[in-house]
């Protein structure tokens, strides 16, 4: 799971000024996806459980990243509210586990249809704000979740500070794996239905529309394209997106509480977007990576220090990589394919 | 109605704070286009060297001016060194940096002056003002600091030549240069205006929140806020919006049922509904795009 695997769809999907004629001829990207998919499938029954559990989480933030990415990296709108958008997906499976007893697989739906409300409903006042005026309505929301997820008129349903507890995923009993592995396979499979769905989206018309948008708005609402309709709208799918990764959090955590979800969660999305590379599709997944391990190494190294530290590394990767880790791979593409040919 | 005008007071005695960060927050924003997310931290550590410089027996005013030589020079060492290699890189990126930097100061003020809280000295006492409870001499003097500091700032940048090019290459980069002005300087003098503004309000707040490396966390986001609310293009507006985001948010406490618990977030709710009628702030000015 190092970034050289990603390189391959990073092109495609981002190197829009590279001519498509390179991307074909570099026959090894097409063999990438199937190839990370295979380890990812054979990771279960190498790993400890301990890392099967955090590789689950990295995925979980890759989806996460990919809904903020899905809205800033494609459409241009800026959000430091995402960490709300996981929070209200997280509660809604708690919510709906806990006090309703709705089965596991229905959360997902659940969580991502009142996300998609949620952020579209946002998604119309934003139209007025711009830039780091947007930032700060976006924060705004980040802020008050917490808080709102405390408040004692709501307490009957959220558990209040205290949190909701929930129980882990039991596997199909016809499959011969444990309830770490199974809930590994779940998020898997939910992750790359969903990166599928996205990627096909920016290929799309619409996605076209989205990224226009981003590109240069005047020239979109010259060209036809509703810019307040799909402003709005990709507001909702990119909350959808980091809802179901919220509600597969809640699933994974077995537990949810107001704290795990403040503005310190949106920053970690926010860096984790600017690392794996904004507007690439792949780089959420490195992006996610980064999130759950390079504060761990931080600690590991000096506990005093441990936000110095992260500090640092996060410094040197944006010194190194300014376009975060799908930048980087391009340009590492660009000098191989440049050295094939000569 | 006694109730009332005694919170709008206490809210105007928050609000200095705010107001004092929104400065500082909105100085920085003229110098290099962004919002530094880290401001509150390089104010948080500059407030830690006037305190060891206290500790270290020199006269409150000699480690104020110290501090803020200091913290000048350190912002414009900020500038060269950190920002000014990756001006070209993406703006996420950069914003990437500043959380960086916010990282390391927090977590290396923990380590060198550790997590337990410390008082700071205050210039000017704390004894009640008008012979009541509303507000100490120490808050009447933070407002006369960050109104005197805003006059300063007001003629540095309507007054002289250096005001005018700080402005010119805010505003116009590629003109400016063209016209003769460093642009690259004056973005390196931003960084250290903005640091030093962020040390005196450091200094100024330290006393009433206590000092520790986290004490800057909510009053950069109010100080954010009240920048945003007043219009990041006028320092003005700054003042004014943090000064409002402290009235607002005490009286937001007073409504029945869920405003003690949620005052924060009707605040910020607030805010954004101003927003959405003034979305360059209520000061600020609406920039024009040209096709």
């Amino acid at each position: 799971m190092t970034m050289l695997p990603k390189e391959g769809i990073a092109a495609p999907a981002a190197g829009l000024a590279q001519p498509l004629a390179l991307a074909m001829r570099l026959s090894a990207p097409r063999l990438v996806v199937p190839a990370v998919i295979v380890v990812a499938l054979i990771i279960p029954w190498l790993a400890t459980s301990f890392v099967m559990f955090q590789l689950t989480q990295v995925m979980i933030y890759g989806l996460a990243i990919l809904g903020l990415n899905l809205l800033t990296g494609f459409n241009g709108q800026f959000s430091l509210g995402h960490s709300a958008f996981y929070g209200i997906g997280a509660y809604t499976a708690a919510i709906l586990m806990h006090n309703y007893d709705v089965g596991y697989l229905w959360t997902l739906p659940a969580a991502g249809g009142v996300c998609f409300v949620v952020g579209f409903l946002f998604g119309l006042p934003a139209l007025r704000l711009q830039n780091l005026y947007l930032a700060l309505a976006t924060f705004t929301l980040a802020i008050a979740m917490p808080q709102i997820l405390k408040f004692h008129g709501f307490e009957e349903w959220t558990g209040g500070v205290q949190g909701l507890p929930l129980d882990q995923p039991d596997p199909p009993a016809f499959l011969p794996i444990d309830g770490d592995q199974w809930l590994y396979y779940f998020t898997l499979g939910v992750v790359l239905v969903m990166f599928w769905a996205a990627t096909n989206l920016i290929r799309s018309r619409t996605g076209r529309a989205i990224m226009a948008i981003r590109d240069h708005p005047i020239a979109a609402s010259a060209m036809g394209i509703n810019t307040a309709l799909y402003k709005t709208l990709t507001f909702g799918v990119s909350a959808l997106y980091t809802g179901v990764a919220g509600a597969l959090g809640a699933l994974a955590v077995a537990f949810v509480a107001p704290d795990s979800f403040t503005i310190f969660l949106s920053i970690s999305l926010l860096v984790g977007l600017v690392i794996g590379g904004v507007g690439s599709i792949p780089g959420c997944l490195f992006g996610g990576l980064f999130v759950l391990y390079v504060p761990n190494i931080a600690e590991s190294v000096s506990t005093g220090l441990a936000g110095a530290i992260y500090g640092v590394i996060l410094l040197v990767v944006v010194f190194v990589m300014p376009a975060g880790a799908s930048g980087f791979a391009r340009i590492v593409v660009a000098r191989l394919s440049r050295s094939r040919r000569l | 109605m006694e109730l009332v005008l005694q919170q709008v007071m206490a809210g105007l005695a928050n609000g200095a704070i705010y107001a004092c960060m929104a400065l500082a927050v909105v100085m920085i924003y003229q110098a290099i286009d962004h919002l530094n997310f880290a401001q509150g931290e390089m104010a948080m550590f500059s407030t830690f060297i006037a305190w060891q410089l206290i500790e270290w027996g020199q006269p409150y005013w000699v480690a104020f001016g110290l501090t803020i030589v200091i913290s000048f020079v350190a912002g414009i060492l900020i500038d060269r060194v950190l920002f000014r290699p990756i001006q070209r890189a993406p703006i996420l990126s950069q914003i990437a940096a500043f959380i960086a930097l916010f990282s390391i100061l927090n977590s290396s003020a923990g380590q060198i002056w550790n997590f337990t809280i410390k008082s700071f000295p205050t210039p000017f006492g704390h004894t009640p003002l008008f012979g009541g409870t509303l507000i100490d001499t120490h808050e009447a003097g933070m407002i006369g600091v960050t109104l005197v500091m805003l006059g300063l700032l007001y003629a540095f940048f309507r007054g002289t030549r250096l005001g005018l090019a700080m402005r010119a290459a805010a505003t116009n980069p590629e003109s400016a240069r063209l016209v003769g002005i460093r642009v690259g300087w004056m973005t390196a003098l931003g960084w250290g205006m903005a640091a030093a503004i962020g040390a005196v309000a450091g200094m100024l707040i330290a006393p009433v929140v206590f000092l520790e490396p986290n004490m800057m966390l909510g009053v950069l986001l109010y100080g954010f806020a009240g920048a945003v609310l007043g219009g990041l293009s006028s320092p003005a507006g700054a003042v004014v919006g943090g000064f409002a985001v402290g009235v607002i948010e005490n009286l937001g406490g007073f409504i029945p049922y869920f405003g003690r618990e949620m005052k924060l977030t009707i605040a910020l709710a607030v805010i954004v509904v101003v927003l959405m009628f003034r979305p360059s702030g209520i000061f600020g000015r609406t920039a024009v795009s040209r096709v």
